[in-house]
């Protein structure tokens, strides 16, 4: 498993944003891998920093946000012509973000998905051009020849008339055809990395369904690395290889997706997965639940950031230090004291 | 289902005119909802469920009569024992009703004015239905947030001081302010995180057993429903397809919209192999729907009937109605045992 190279690895990234009221931080220290032809899911709820954590990988984002710290190692594809197999490793953080080496990689080595598909596309211009555009941003073809591309990109998404459709404006299409133009805009320079933001929250199951088979195939297609955020535990469990689950900006536990659904080990995850209804759960019975709420981000407890909701908190010790992530299994890894415990004591 | 019948919804139609041209003339109507019949039993929850368009926001306001329904009945039983056809009264005869049925609403960010204080905000039913008394309007807010686990000593603070859960417990303290008999959810608890959705489920099933409430539960997530409701109705462009108990849903769907609605939820459980039973398509629009049953287009079981003939919503067993030519030969999957 471990035998291909990483084709993205983030070290010990940290995003801050500093408010007049404070400092949000947004990623406290996260770290990961994801390899080529594998979907790395990541779980959390809302104010997490899951979406911060990708957007940092894009570089997009904002002041008063900054990287305040860790690296972000990129694959590039071989640069040197056609033939060429040099792989070169960059680190996304010490790019300009508005430079061409960075404008360069961004759409064209790794694409989003963006969670809004009506909010992604320009209402003023057909969904054609924008895709074109994309292209031929980075691809030296002629107009005709763009439009060529985007027809065979929109049949391998499999939307219906796709001649036809290259022609219509986003707000023409329905929620699912709109996600499936935005699947084709990001798939459209044939990217190593797609990153979707949370790209079925805003469909229909029935829609959703499509839109996960759709990029589950795509991937086995094209072999190409996809993460997926969401905060939905049932999406990610139907897609993904590899499951991150974050909580306030912090890594709580890393692993395999069997591992976190059936042998969850942090307690977060394990609360996580008691708390959600569903269809095989016993009806009208009192679900277990987290006690508090997400705290807001300018009040982050000390220590373990889910202490004061944990059941199983050890009072002078989860209030004192965040505990590091570490190995629990075979790929599985967790930032809590319970484990820390045995190895301390070894 | 021995309870009392609370209400009686019979052929409700909602239609929404399309005006075109310089005179506005009606051009057409989207059919929001067409001819939608079922009967609420005092104590249950029945859960009303579809995707976005079907039409089940448009029902629950019409209950509410939020909107005034085109035709059709909906006949409600009051407290003081009388039937009455909410469909049929006018404004001024349907205010002393009003507190018999309240709403708990989806956003817990827009449902609340953050110029008012909780106090103001859990108190105002209580004021406009004439508890002028402010010691008394405070003791029964302070009681009200009790009840739905918030402090009463945060009756001074304003909305923005509390997180997406306690506004909606807020909210849920609005909407029992005037003990109501009916309470109509849509979608409480699908705008919250994840760690916070179990919190409002628990707490409106033990609201439900301690004031006997009568909830009407509209929802997307089948997960929810299948936890909190007695019953299921499921909407498809406007109309029942159908409509039975909850378990005996989910173990065996008798309408192939059901089942495909069921299969396309993904478990969370990477050893189930789910959401893969996919429906070609879109939803028709409610304005321009196809011939026939409307989910003739999509479904993989549909026969020449199907194209031409519209199903009539029928009894097929005891407590279950659905609307399919074919709901007898078919044997289709359900999610649980």
């Amino acid at each position: 498993m471990n035998a291909p190279a990483p084709l993205l690895s983030v070290r010990n990234l940290k995003v801050q944003f500093a408010l007049d009221e404070g400092v949000v931080r947004a990623v406290e220290g996260v770290s990961f891998d994801v390899y080529p032809g594998k979907v790395f899911g990541i779980v959390g709820e809302s104010g997490c920093g899951k979406s911060v954590a990708m957007k940092a990988v894009l570089r997009l984002i904002e002041a008063p946000g900054r990287i305040v710290a860790g690296e972000i190692l990129w694959r590039r594809k071989p640069q040197g012509g056609p033939g060429s197999t040099q792989e070169e490793v960059v680190d996304v953080t010490r790019l300009d973000p508005n430079g061409s080496v960075m404008r360069g990689l961004r759409g064209a080595e790794m694409a989003l998905i963006p969670q809004e598909p009506m909010a992604a596309f320009s209402p003023v211009h057909t969904i054609g051009d924008q895709i074109v555009e994309a292209i031929r941003l980075h691809q030296a073809v002629s107009p005709r020849e763009g439009r060529r591309l985007a027809v065979e990109l929109f049949k391998s998404v499999g939307m219906p008339m796709p001649e036809q459709r290259l022609d219509a404006y986003s707000w023409q299409l329905s929620g699912g055809l709109r996600q499936r133009a935005i699947i084709a805009m990001a798939l459209s320079c044939n990217p190593r990395l797609l990153i979707a933001d949370e790209p079925t929250t805003a469909v229909d199951v029935t829609t959703q369904a499509q839109v996960l088979r759709l990029l589950r195939q795509l991937q086995q297609e094209r072999d190409a690395a996809i993460i997926f955020i969401t905060h939905d535990l049932g999406v990610i469990a139907q897609v993904a290889h590899d499951v991150l689950v974050m909580y306030l900006g912090l890594v709580m536990e890393q692993g395999p997706v069997n591992a976190i659904f059936h042998a969850p080990k942090h307690p977060y995850t394990q609360a996580l997965l008691r708390s959600i209804p569903t269809v095989q759960s016993t009806p009208r019975e009192p679900l277990p639940t987290i006690s508090g709420s997400i705290p807001h981000p300018f009040n982050r407890p000390r220590g373990c950031p889910f202490h004061p909701r944990c059941p199983q908190s050890m009072p002078g010790r989860c209030d004192a230090a965040t505990p590091e992530l570490q190995a629990v299994g075979p790929d599985q890894s967790v930032s809590c004291f319970l484990y820390q415990t045995a190895e301390a004591k070894a | 289902m021995s309870a009392p019948v609370l209400l009686e919804v019979k052929h409700l139609r909602k239609y929404f005119p399309i005006r075109r041209g310089l005179l506005q003339r009606v051009a057409g109507n989207v059919r929001a909802v067409d001819d939608v019949s079922f009967t609420i039993a005092a104590g249950e929850t029945l859960g009303l469920v579809g995707e976005s368009g079907c039409g089940k926001t448009t029902v629950s306001r019409c209950i509410l009569r939020a909107y005034t329904p085109t035709s059709g009945e909906l006949n409600f039983h009051t407290k003081e024992g009388r039937t009455v056809d909410l469909a049929r009264l006018s404004r001024a005869e349907l205010r002393p009703l009003r507190p018999q049925m309240q709403m708990i609403f989806q956003d817990p960010y827009g449902s609340l004015n953050p110029r008012m204080t909780l106090f103001d905000i859990v108190g105002e039913p209580l004021l406009v239905n004439g508890l002028r008394d402010r010691q008394a309007r405070t003791d029964q807010v302070a009681e009200l947030l009790r009840l739905v686990g918030l402090r009463p000593e945060y009756m001074q603070r304003f909305p923005h001081a509390f997180s997406g859960g306690q506004r909606q417990r807020i909210g849920i303290a609005r909407a029992l302010a005037l003990n109501p008999r009916l309470v109509v959810a849509d979608e409480p608890v699908s705008a919250l995180d994840v760690s916070v959705q179990a919190q409002i489920l628990n707490l409106l099933l033990e609201l439900q057993k301690r004031l006997s409430l009568t909830y009407l539960f509209v929802a997307h997530n089948l997960g929810v429903v299948k936890h909190i409701c007695d019953r299921v109705a499921v909407m498809y462009v406007g109309q029942l397809v159908e409509l039975g108990e909850t378990q005996a849903l989910f173990q065996a769907p008798r309408h192939p919209y059901t089942a495909a609605l069921l299969a396309a939820v993904p478990v969370p459980d990477p050893a189930v192999r789910s959401g893969d039973v996919e429906l070609k398509g879109d939803v028709p629009s409610p304005a321009n729907p196809p011939s026939g049953c409307y989910f003739h287009p999509r479904c993989p079981f549909a026969a020449e009937v199907c194209r031409t003939e519209a199903p009539v919503n029928r009894e097929v067993a005891p407590g279950r109605f659905v609307s399919c030519h074919r709901a007898d030969e078919l044997q289709l999957p359900g999610v649980v045992q």
